[in-house]
């Protein structure tokens, strides 16, 4: 059954999927099973993704598919210690004055899936935000996020706020969005640029390495 | 030599934006836009005076005009007026002074304003559900819509159902809507106002309509990016008939340029990029439809002109396949020398100068841009010059760079 239910997933058969599911735990599958199950499937929808296989169609699903399944899991699920096997840690937002998401959330997706552990604080953060974010959650890389050509100027804002907290030194800082290279990079004092949430990957597993 | 009259520039400029568009060799490179935030930067006031101030607005876009020169503008259209928002209470929006800041971009709030359960209702009657139930999701003083019948409904003894005009929702919904109507006519009327003071300066006008992809028309205003993407999975059935149904808007929204000196209708393409979908799920849900719209458009006499923002380049080969001469193709981020051996015997390409460079680069930075462009992508006409997305930041002496190289360097010999 583990195997079926990874490839309805992995396959977005959504219905079969929450029906395995639903039969494992009814024949007596230990709820964390499923989790882990369901999130190795994620692994394969992000290797999938990598390999352009893979669109932002699916990893919505896939994404949706996880929340159902937590949803169904979560009455059953006893507290339990997690050990945590996160690589790492990566602070994500859009900067102050943009409310675009999707990027960002596919790259918290990806990063989620290739076990970093992902704060995501949201859309329109201010600068003074992601200095105080970056304080309690200490991340080894910041993701700023902006789709506006105005976004350049506020991650430049933002990374001159995390300099001068002092922070700029103990964080990675890459960028993302449509319009972003390596000359916006450069400008906005950042570290590098991805051009989609596979080289947002691609990028941390360097860094982190 | 005599200085050219308006009426004569006027001619001039307009030859030169329908040569290039048409494929032609023009005299020169013509420079068009969209310029969107920019002119108001320029002109010294924020995009919330512009947008609450129509006069401001005008004189802001009447001194870009005069210091840049372009050959077609956009005058004060992206200024949208904030006191009829305002006064529909639009939901879907936020701009300056109503939730993002005075000078930030008016930006629109994804979501969900049609439920997959109502695309039989989209589908069947699309103009009534946008009455009865959408309006008031996008437009929260429009509630009183709600409770109306269907209009199908009224043949015969059908006007019985009239008592829903005298409740206390409907009675403000129309009050609402006669002051948004006269306040929209007020900005229209600055705007034809506009018009008619660049045509005396010898500008034509750089639109005559705006269009979006029968897929974004759904994507964008109905289900939401996060459903419409998945929705390619979940119902496809659904999403095809939708998609027919959204064609015929498309054709119908995009048919008013016709007869325009520039008949150019502007489309935005907003969910189709390589990251939102396959190449195979392009040319099943995006490509067919939004082809098919344009196709009618041309065939009325309409100029659709693109805005391919993002990358483009997987998509190519596919999109192509269009009348020769016919259609413009804005582009951001596709590599513009990979798009013009592609469709450069086939579409005008547009655009291309990063807006990175214009805002943080220096002018030899932007010459040497703008030269790459014309030599590459302007080599026998049919290219139009722009900033790669809408001008919203830059150095002002980056962005004359940008206009007065191509002037001087992008004149055909």
């Amino acid at each position: 059954m583990k195997e079926s239910l990874i490839k309805a997933i992995a396959d977005m058969e959504e219905e079969e999927a929450i029906k395995i599911a639903r039969q494992m735990l009814d024949s007596g599958v230990d709820p964390w099973l499923v989790l882990e199950y369901s999130k190795e499937a994620m692994e394969v929808v992000g290797a999938r993704y990598e390999k352009k296989e893979y669109f932002l169609p699916e990893l919505i699903i896939a994404g949706d598919l996880l929340k159902e399944i937590g949803v169904m899991l979560k009455p059953m699920l006893k507290a339990r210690a997690t050990t945590s096997k996160a690589k790492g840690k990566v602070l994500i937002g859009t900067v102050a004055g943009d409310i675009h998401d999707i990027g960002k959330d596919v790259v918290s997706f990806m990063l989620d899936v290739n076990n970093f552990e992902v704060l995501d604080i949201g859309i329109d953060v201010p600068a003074e935000t992601f200095v105080q974010k970056i304080k309690e959650f200490q991340p080894d890389v910041v993701g700023l996020s902006g789709f506006l050509t105005q976004a350049f100027d506020q991650m430049k804002v933002t990374v001159e706020a995390i300099k001068a907290a002092g922070l700029r030194d103990k964080v990675k800082i890459m960028i993302g969005g449509a319009i972003m290279d390596t000359k916006v990079s450069t400008y906005v004092g950042a570290d590098a640029f991805g051009a989609d949430a596979s080289a947002a990957v691609k990028l941390v597993k360097a860094w982190l390495a | 030599m005599a200085e050219k009259s308006p009426k004569e520039l006027y001619d001039e400029r307009l030859k030169r934006v329908l040569d290039a568009a048409a494929g032609r060799v023009p005299d020169r490179v013509p420079i068009v836009g969209p310029f969107q935030k920019y002119p108001y930067t320029f002109g010294g006031i924020t995009l919330q005076e512009a947008m609450n101030d129509y006069g401001k607005a005008r004189e802001a876009c009447h001194k870009f005009l005069d210091y840049f020169q372009p050959d077609a503008d956009f005058g004060p259209i992206f200024a949208y007026p904030a006191k009829v928002m305002d006064t529909l209470q639009y939901n879907a929006f936020k701009w300056p002074g109503h939730g993002v800041g005075e000078d930030s971009m008016y930006q629109y709030i994804d979501g969900e304003y049609m439920k997959a359960e109502e695309y039989d209702d989209f589908i069947n009657d699309p103009s009534d559900f946008m009455l009865r139930t959408w309006a008031s999701r996008q437009f929260g003083a429009l509630k009183g819509f709600n409770s109306m019948v269907p209009w199908r409904r009224f043949m015969w003894s059908g006007w019985m159902n009239f008592g829903f005009f005298a409740s206390p929702e409907m009675r403000q919904t129309l009050e609402l809507a006669m002051k948004a109507g006269e306040q929209l006519n007020e900005w229209w009327g600055s705007q034809a106002q506009y018009w008619g003071e660049i045509q005396a300066k010898g500008y034509p006008l750089a639109f005559a309509g705006w269009d979006w992809a029968p897929f974004d028309i759904l994507g964008d205003t109905l289900r939401g990016t996060h459903n419409i993407l998945a929705d390619m999975r979940r119902r496809p059935g659904k999403l095809h008939d939708a998609l027919e149904v959204a064609t015929r808007i498309f054709i119908e929204y995009g048919s008013g340029s016709a007869g325009a000196p520039l008949p150019f209708t502007w489309t935005w393409i907003h969910k189709s990029t390589r990251e939102f979908m396959s190449d195979s799920q392009f040319n099943e849900f995006y490509w067919p439809y939004l082809r098919r719209g344009l196709l009618a458009l041309i065939e009325k006499g309409v100029t659709p002109v693109i805005y391919w923002e993002a990358d483009f380049e997987s998509r190519l080969q596919y999109i192509g396949d269009i009348p020769k001469g016919k259609v413009i193709y804005h582009l951001s981020n596709t590599d513009p020398a990979k798009a013009k051996a592609v469709l450069g015997n086939t579409v005008c390409l547009a655009g291309s100068v990063p807006n990175i460079v214009l805002l943080s680069g220096t002018v030899d930075d932007v010459k040497a841009s703008c030269k790459n462009l014309i030599d590459t992508v302007g080599k026998d006409g049919g290219f139009i010059m722009d900033s790669a997305v809408m001008l919203d930041e830059a150095k002002p002496e980056n962005l004359k760079a940008m206009f007065d190289f191509t002037k001087e360097y992008g004149v055909y010999r």
